[in-house]
């Protein structure tokens, strides 16, 4: 299983920093992190099933998006991006 | 003592005091994050805020104490696996039914409540109406931003839309009608038949006459004498038709309030000068409210959630903020004003308890 590590208030709504998650790609990923963990839902992925546009996740260090393949012991860091917090 | 909830671009400020003099801070929720709409249930006391926050999306969050602890509300959200999400909510207002509040949002979606806010189901007929693929946003996306219940009869409700205009239900929303005789768009052509292009600013029912419907339009003031049916364009005598929210005094539904701002073109106050326009013969004249407000120089943007009331009659108390992070108050009708808290973030709604 690839280790999901979360920070800010998505670590607090999901009882921890890091998760092991199954899946093959990070939407597939992200979608089965939701839903093991309710308080997620709608936090990271929105209605389309698309990474909300202000929240960056790498795999091993390299961006990636909703289809990027994800193998079992990847690192996958789910990080809020710069792009946000306009002022 | 009134308070006012004031939601802002950095947060939710909860701001008391008595009309006549400068209003404290007592809780500032939700810091950093903006907050786009937030209000008190009177059946409740429960305060519920729209947060859009900038990274994990649109929320409500719900609390009776501002600084506590906020409960996130379950269902505001589109069906999963379609082509659109939430964008944001607009506006929250309670119903008649017991429990009930409706709550409105981008893309013109309407939820609603049955739990004082806890839950939330998307109003289906809405989200499916066969007309949404003609449905166009305004400068402000595709809000569905005003929601005027009518006082005892639950089944009946109005909404405006921008840039789409009224829609009523007379069947607790099961079926929707279009009202839109009258409302004239100086944006489309002349020849233009498109009803479905009308950019509604803000929408209010008289409560003591329910029939009565006021609009600020995007460019005109209407009324309707006929629920929102057909609408008669009252804004002559304004020193501009164009301007976001609008007031009705509860005790008589001859009188209300607008703000008007230069054009859409140029959305300030006119003349570098704060204004309350005030109607006490349903549109027929309009006559300016200015005692105490910043009278050279003060070029404000008030948008369409940030003026409210509290009380009715004499002793009707109205306040509005602005996007200068200024929030300024009458106690008297708008004889008279005072201000309230400066220098707050850029206000998006203001709403008494």
């Amino acid at each position: 299983m690839a280790l999901v590590r979360l920070r800010g208030p998505l670590k607090t709504l999901a009882g921890g920093a890091e998760h092991p998650v199954e899946g093959t790609t990070i939407a597939e990923l992200l979608a089965r992190l939701e839903r093991e963990r309710p308080a997620l839902h709608g936090w990271i992925l929105d209605e389309r099933g698309r990474i909300r546009r202000h929240i960056n996740v790498f795999v091993n260090g390299e961006k990636g998006g909703e289809a990027t393949p994800v193998a079992p012991d990847d690192r996958v860091d789910v990080l809020p991006a710069i792009s946000g917090g306009a002022a | 003592m009134t308070e006012l909830l004031v939601g802002t671009k950095k947060g939710l400020f909860v701001l008391e005091g008595e009309p006549g003099a400068p209003f404290e801070v007592k809780a500032r929720a939700f810091a950093g994050e903006p907050v786009e709409y937030a209000m008190r249930d009177p059946r409740t006391n429960r305060i519920l805020a729209g947060v859009i926050n900038p990274f994990y999306g649109p929320k409500v969050f719900y609390a009776e104490d501002p600084s506590g602890d906020w409960e996130q509300a379950a269902g505001l959200a589109l069906p999963e696996g379609g082509d659109e999400a939430l964008a944001r909510i607009w506006v929250i207002v309670p119903g008649e039914a017991p429990g009930t509040l409706y709550a409105g949002g981008d893309p013109g979606v309407l939820f609603v409540s049955r739990d004082g806010g806890e839950t939330w189901e998307l109003c289906r007929s809405l989200f499916e109406h066969p007309t949404r693929p003609d449905w166009t946003p305004g400068g402000g996306g595709l809000c569905l931003h005003s929601i005027a219940p009518w006082p005892g009869e639950p089944d009946r409700l109005a909404l405006a839309l921008s840039a789409v205009g009224v829609w009523l239900t007379e069947d607790g929303g099961e079926t929707w009608s279009h009202g839109n005789a009258g409302l004239g768009a100086r944006y489309l052509p002349e020849e233009s038949t498109d009803t479905l292009a009308l950019c509604v600013h803000d929408l209010q029912r008289a409560p003591r006459r329910p029939e009565r419907l006021f609009i600020q339009f995007h460019g005109g003031v209407y009324r309707s004498d006929d629920a929102g049916a057909s609408w008669t364009e009252i804004g002559h005598g304004l020193p501009s038709d164009f301007g976001f929210p609008l007031v009705v005094d509860p005790a008589d539904p001859d009188s209300a309030y607008v703000i008007p701002l230069v054009a859409d073109m140029d959305r300030v106050t006119p003349g570098g000068r704060v204004r309350v326009y005030e109607t006490r013969d349903a549109g027929a004249t309009w006559a300016p409210r200015g005692d105490g407000l910043p009278a050279e120089h003060a070029y404000l943007t008030v948008l369409r959630e940030a003026f409210d009331r509290r009380g009715e009659g004499d002793g009707l108390e109205l306040y509005f903020g602005a996007t200068s992070g200024d929030v300024f108050g009458s106690g008297d009708a708008g004889a008279t004003w005072f201000t309230a808290a400066t220098r707050l973030p850029p206000v998006y709604s203001v709403r008494t308890a």
